[in-house]
């Protein structure tokens, strides 16, 4: 009986898929067809990852936006149990990472949020829509001067995100090559445990510098503004630190993922793109950013939670310690939540997409995103009307490693 | 109808403000959301219900007086 018990345990280990999961040939911007089978079949279920633990899945709208609020789940990598880490290196510095945003609960959260929430409010990043505008612009009619065709990740999606995140922080754009390079290094999970630490500990240092000088000499910036909270003794220096390092590193890939592969989406769909062009309604676009995040959903390892008592939820039971993987774009194709769910409609009301998580960490930086992408969607398309692509889709290399999905280069022409 | 917001629970993402300027804005040193209009008039519900569905902290209500 004992021996049948663990044959059947252990057929039942080897059924259990494997997380990440593999995309689809040829389906570059769809959830992996594995996930949605598993949203189909079972939107809580259990998966394998890295280590051989073995977290809950939830793929499910519904239910990712009941867990994500629940007080039950922890974002706390240090809370007892088996807490899914992305990577053997977020493993490793978990017990040296200080208190931040990302992996604190309420009350602790809340205090922490509530101190850098100030430069990210809707009506201060309003202000920058017209700086904004004038660096887009700017890399517009750098590209269009330059040689055609054009890589437009290097021309744009990547220097409007560096040029707005260095200039709200306070850092000077001259050393933006040094801020993608090892941001990137720092999020690659391919990339060796050394060499993302190198990258992380390249990054803390030099913004510890930074803080030094706006300490003595502010500047209108978010930097200048922790530098006075440190003094005030309400942060501590390694929180500022930490949380400027974070902000930049949360900043770069994903505005640029989303301005690459958002144009590569509608250069793909050309209906879809002179929608987007043509219209005179700025609601078009701003709808348009909505369901290119809903549809793109460039989060491609998931949230990550422990939970700290048992839940009963969708038929079962989540034990206190158990890991949980929240998987957004699975979520954001969900057609019971988005019925066509498949299909890119500019048009649809995808305002309730989990693109940027759900719950009391939804994505700090949301609205900054949503303005660059606003003014980058509204702008591109109607000053370079022939935009195409440069390659065919067969031949882009897509990035299945990181934290964010993405594409090494889009070669355009117009 | 009148809106009610849970104020210890909002995590101050702003999404109300985005949603419904006319009705909801955001204390300038932490975010938190504050209540411009307690009881709106019918042509802000249609925003006031999409920031109560978006939400991430399901702190906005709508109630019957």
């Amino acid at each position: 009986m004992a021996e049948t018990l663990a044959g059947a345990a252990s057929d039942a280990a080897e059924a259990m898929p494997e997380f990440p999961m593999p995309r689809a040939a040829g389906c570059p911007f769809a959830p992996p067809p594995a996930v949605e089978e598993l949203r189909e079949q079972n939107p809580i279920s259990k998966v394998r990852i890295w280590d051989g633990s073995t977290p809950w899945m939830i793929t499910g709208h519904a239910l990712q936006r009941a867990l994500l609020t629940d007080p039950r789940v922890s974002a706390n990598d240090k809370s007892p149990g088996n807490f899914p880490f992305v990577t053997a290196y977020r493993q490793q510095i978990a017990e040296y990472t200080p208190e931040l945003i990302v992996n604190t609960d309420a009350p602790e959260h809340t205090r922490l949020r509530r101190m850098v929430n100030g430069p990210f409010l809707v009506k201060r990043i309003e202000a920058m829509r017209a700086p904004i505008q004038k660096i887009v612009d700017g890399l517009i009619d750098d590209m269009l001067a330059g040689p055609n065709p054009a890589d437009l990740l290097t021309a744009l999606a990547l220097p409007v995100p560096s040029l707005v995140i260095s200039e709200l922080l306070g850092v000077p754009y001259a050393d933006h090559e040094f801020f993608q390079r090892n941001s990137s290094l720092a999020l690659d999970r391919a990339a060796a445990p050394e060499d993302s630490r190198a990258a992380s500990t390249a990054l803390s240092t030099y913004l510890d510098d930074l803080l030094g000088k706006k300490l003595t000499d502010p500047g209108d910036d978010v930097l200048s503004e922790m530098a006075g909270r440190v003094t005030a003794g309400e942060m501590s220096r390694s929180e500022a630190v930490h949380m400027g390092v974070a902000m930049l590193i949360a900043g770069h890939e994903t505005t640029a993922t989303m301005i690459s592969l958002g144009t590569l989406v509608l250069l793909e769909n050309p209906e879809q793109l002179a929608l987007v062009r043509d219209s005179e309604d700025p609601k078009v676009v701003v709808g348009a950013v909505e369901e290119l995040l809903r549809y793109l959903s460039i989060v491609q390892v998931g949230l990550r939670r422990v939970a700290t008592e048992d839940i009963e939820i969708g038929g079962q039971v989540i034990r206190a310690g158990d890991g949980l993987i929240v998987d957004l774009h699975a979520a954001n194709w969900d057609p019971e939540a988005f019925p066509g769910a498949d299909q890119v409609d500019v048009t649809r009301p995808a305002r309730k997409h989990n693109a940027f998580g759900y719950g009391p960490h939804q994505c700090l930086g949301q609205s900054l995103a949503r303005l660059e992408l606003q003014v980058v969607y509204g702008t591109l398309y109607r000053r370079v009307p022939t935009l195409r692509l440069a390659a065919r889709v067969e031949e882009l290399e897509f990035d299945h490693d990181g934290t964010t999905y993405g594409v090494a280069s889009l070669p355009v022409t117009w | 109808m009148r809106v009610e917001l849970d104020e210890p629970k909002c995590v101050a993402a702003g999404q109300c403000v985005m949603a419904s300027p006319e009705v909801f804005d955001q204390r300038d040193d932490d975010g938190v959301a504050i209540l411009l209009e307690e009881q709106p008039a019918d042509e802000l519900l249609d925003g006031v219900r999409e920031a109560v569905a978006i939400c991430p902290a399901a702190a906005i209500r709508l109630v019957d007086q």
